[in-house]
C-alpha cells in the first residue's frame, strides 16, 4: 500500500448553470499539509469550485476523490463529517448566536449528544458540552477572540467575523478546509493576523485550499497556486512560476485589478 | 439550561402550588386544567415552529390520535391506562415519522400541506370508523386516570397531573434548546447553508423535532381523553389544529415560555369573557387582532417591547 500525498483529487469536473459554463473540464489535485490557492479574476468560478468541492452544489459531470474516496453526490453535511471545512466569500454566520455559540455550532462534527440525552442532561451530555465549550475558548484564543466571546456574532466588525468564520469552521476539526477570500475588506494589519493564522493552521496539519485576491498574501503563503479563468485551468505552480506565467499576466491585464506581481 | 430558565421552572413550580389554594370549584380548576392541556401541545408546537421553523396545520391530529388510543384501548380492549397512554405515543410518532420524512427532506413548508392533509384524513378516520372510534357520536365512558389503583375523582388531581407533567416537558424542552440539538436548530435558522457545513444534517433534527412536537400532542390528548372521559371528533377538527397555532403565535413562538403564555391566555380568555354576554365573541377579536397588530412577536417579547418604545417616547 503506498501512502497518497493527496488529500484532494478532482478529475474533470464540469458545472454548468443553465448555459453558462461556471467550471470546464477542472482537474487539480491538493497534496496533503500545503496551502493551495486558487485564484482568478471575478466570476472565474472559485466560489462554484468550492461549492462542488463541499456538495452545495452536484458537479454536471466529473470526479471529485478526498483521501482516496469518491464524495461526488454527497450531502454538505456529510462531507463535512468526513473532514472538510469552509468559509463563505459573503460571511454566513449565525449573527443571533454569539461568537462563542458560533464556535460550538462548529463542533457538531466532533460531539454526539442527541435529543434524548440533552433533553435530559444524562451525564455523558453534560460532560460533552463541558468539552465543547473549553474546546471552543480553545479555538477563541487562537484568533484572538476571547474578549469577544458572549458579544453576538453580527455584532462584530469585518475584521472579527471573518476571522470568526475561519474558527468556526476549524471548530469542525477539518483535514483540509477551504477559505473563501478571508482576507477581503480587511487592511493591512488585519490581513497579517488573517495570514498569522493560516500558517498555524496549517502548522497545526490542516490543509489549507485558498481562494484569495490580495495577491501579496497569496503570494505569501502559497505552496501552489492554480490560475482559473472562464472555469478553466490556465496555470499552476509554485507561486515563482505563476509570477512569470505569461497566461496568467494576460488573464489579469485584461481583467481588472493590476496584479502585484513585484 | 441556564439559571434564568431554572428558576423560571421554580417559579412556575410555586404558582402551580400555590394556585389551588386561591381558586377552587370544579369549574375553574377543569379550566386551568385544559390550560394545561393546551400548553402542552402549544410547547411542542413552539419548538417546532419557533425553533425548528415548520409549521404544523394539523396538530389537532396528533391530540385526537393520543386521546383516541387511550379511549379506545382502555374502554375495548381493557388495556392499562398507561400501557395505552404508551401506544398513543407510539402512533403518534409513528404517523409524525411516516408525513415527516418525505416532507422535512425537502426545503420549503412542505409539512404544512402534508400536516393539513393528515389532519383531515386522521379527523375522516375518527368519524368513519364507528366500531372502534364511535364515529360521529363519540366515545363515553373513558375510565378516569388513575395512580396506584387509585382513580381521579376531582379535577384537582387533573391539575396536578397536568402541571406537573407540563413542568417536565418544559424541562425538557429548555434542556434541548440549550444543547448541541439547540444549537444546531438555531444555526440552521441563521443559515441553512453555513448550517450544513458545519455538519449539521437539518432534516434528520426537522424530523425529530416534529415527532416530539408530537408526541407531546399525544400526551395532552390521553390526559383529555381520561379527563373529559367523553370525545368526539369535533374535538379534534382542522379548527382546532388552527386555534393550537393561535395560540403559540399569540404568545410568542420564538420563546417557550411565550407559548405558555399564549396557550394560557386564550384558554382563560373565552371563559371569563363570557360575563360579557353577547359582547364576548367581539372583545375577544378584539384583543387577538391588536396583539397580532401591535405585538407580532407575541404579547411576551410585545408587551414589554411596547412599554420601552412609550417609555423612551415619553422622556424625550
Ligand atoms: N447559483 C448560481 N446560479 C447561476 N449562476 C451562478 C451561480 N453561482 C455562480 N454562478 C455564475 O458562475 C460564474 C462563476 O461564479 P463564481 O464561482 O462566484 O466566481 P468567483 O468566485 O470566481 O468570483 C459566474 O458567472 C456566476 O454568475
Ligand atoms: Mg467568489
Amino acid at each position: 500500500m503506498t501512502t497518497n500525498p493527496f488529500i484532494l483529487d478532482a478529475e474533470c469536473l464540469h458545472k454548468a448553470f443553465g448555459g453558462l459554463m461556471a467550471i470546464s473540464d477542472l482537474s487539480f489535485k491538493v497534496r496533503e499539509g500545503e496551502i493551495k490557492s486558487v485564484i482568478g479574476p471575478n466570476g472565474a468560478g472559485k466560489t462554484t469550485l468550492f461549492n462542488l468541492i463541499t456538495g452545495v452544489h452536484p458537479a454536471s459531470s466529473g470526479k471529485i476523490h478526498f483521501q482516496g474516496k469518491p464524495i461526488n453526490g454527497l450531502k454538505p453535511h456529510v462531507i463535512a463529517r468526513l473532514g472538510i471545512s469552509r468559509t463563505f466569500q459573503t460571511v454566513e454566520l449565525f449573527s443571533q448566536m454569539t461568537v462563542l455559540e458560533n464556535v460550538m455550532v462548529g463542533c457538531h462534527p466532533r460531539s454526539r449528544a442527541g435529543l434524548f440525552s440533552s433533553g435530559f442532561r444524562l451525564p455523558h451530555m453534560r460532560k460533552e458540552e463541558k468539552w465543547i465549550r473549553d474546546q471552543s475558548f480553545e479555538i477563541l484564543k487562537l484568533g484572538s477572540l476571547l474578549g469577544r466571546a458572549d458579544l453576538p456574532a453580527g455584532s462584530l466588525p469585518l475584521g472579527e467575523q471573518k476571522t470568526l468564520e475561519v474558527l468556526r469552521a476549524l471548530a469542525t476539526g477539518p483535514k483540509l478546509i477551504l477559505l473563501d477570500e478571508p482576507a477581503a475588506g480587511l487592511n493591512e494589519v488585519e490581513t497579517q493576523k488573517m495570514a498569522d493564522l493560516l500558517y498555524s493552521i496549517r502548522d497545526s496539519g490542516v490543509t489549507i485550499l485558498l481562494v484569495e485576491h490580495d495577491m501579496s498574501l497569496v503570494m505569501k503563503v502559497s505552496d501552489e497556486i492554480l490560475v482559473i479563468n472562464y472555469g478553466e485551468k490556465i496555470a499552476e505552480g509554485p507561486p515563482a512560476q505563476i509570477q512569470n506565467d505569461q497566461k496568467v499576466i494576460e488573464a489579469y491585464l485584461g481583467g481588472e485589478a493590476l496584479l502585484c506581481l513585484n | 439550561m441556564g439559571k434564568n430558565n431554572y428558576l423560571k421552572l421554580l417559579v412556575m413550580a410555586a404558582i402551580i402550588a400555590v394556585v389551588p389554594l386561591i381558586v377552587s370549584g370544579d369549574y375553574h380548576l377543569s379550566i386551568l386544567v385544559f390550560m394545561g392541556i393546551n400548553c402542552m401541545v402549544v410547547v411542542g408546537l413552539s419548538l417546532l415552529m419557533g425553533y425548528a421553523g415548520q409549521i404544523s396545520l394539523g396538530h389537532a391530529a396528533f391530540f385526537g390520535i393520543g386521546a383516541y388510543s387511550t379511549g379506545i384501548l382502555t374502554t375495548q380492549f381493557g388495556l392499562s391506562i398507561y400501557a395505552a397512554f404508551l401506544c398513543g405515543i407510539l402512533f403518534s410518532s409513528l404517523v409524525a415519522v411516516i408525513i415527516g420524512i418525505p416532507a422535512l427532506r425537502l426545503q420549503g413548508h412542505y409539512l404544512a400541506i402534508a400536516t393539513l392533509g393528515i389532519g383531515e384524513i386522521i379527523y375522516i378516520i375518527f368519524n368513519e370508523m364507528v366500531g372502534l372510534t364511535g364515529g360521529p357520536s363519540g366515545l363515553s365512558n373513558i375510565p378516569a386516570f388513575h395512580v396506584g389503583g387509585y382513580p381521579f375523582s376531582h379535577s384537582i388531581q387533573y391539575y396536578y397531573l397536568v402541571w406537573g407533567a407540563l413542568l417536565v416537558i418544559l424541562w425538557f424542552s429548555l434542556n434541548l434548546i440549550h444543547s448541541r440539538v439547540g444549537r444546531a436548530l438555531k444555526a440552521m435558522h441563521g443559515s441553512e447553508v453555513a448550517a450544513g457545513a458545519m455538519g449539521i444534517n437539518l432534516s434528520a433534527y426537522k424530523i425529530q423535532i416534529f415527532v416530539l412536537s408530537a408526541i407531546y400532542a399525544s400526551i395532552a390528548g390521553s390526559i383529555y381523553a381520561h379527563f373529559v372521559s367523553f370525545i368526539a371528533p369535533n374535538n379534534f377538527a382542522f379548527m382546532n389544529s388552527i386555534m393550537f397555532l393561535m395560540m403559540g403565535v399569540v404568545g410568542g413562538l420564538h420563546n417557550i415560555w411565550g407559548a405558555v403564555m399564549g396557550a394560557s391566555l386564550m384558554t382563560f380568555l373565552p371563559e371569563y369573557l363570557r360575563v360579557f354576554k353577547e359582547f364576548d365573541i367581539l372583545i375577544y377579536g378584539a384583543i387577538l387582532l391588536a396583539i397580532l397588530l401591535f405585538m407580532p412577536e407575541g404579547f411576551l417579547e410585545g408587551i414589554p417591547m411596547l412599554y420601552r418604545k412609550y417609555f423612551k417616547r415619553g422622556e424625550a
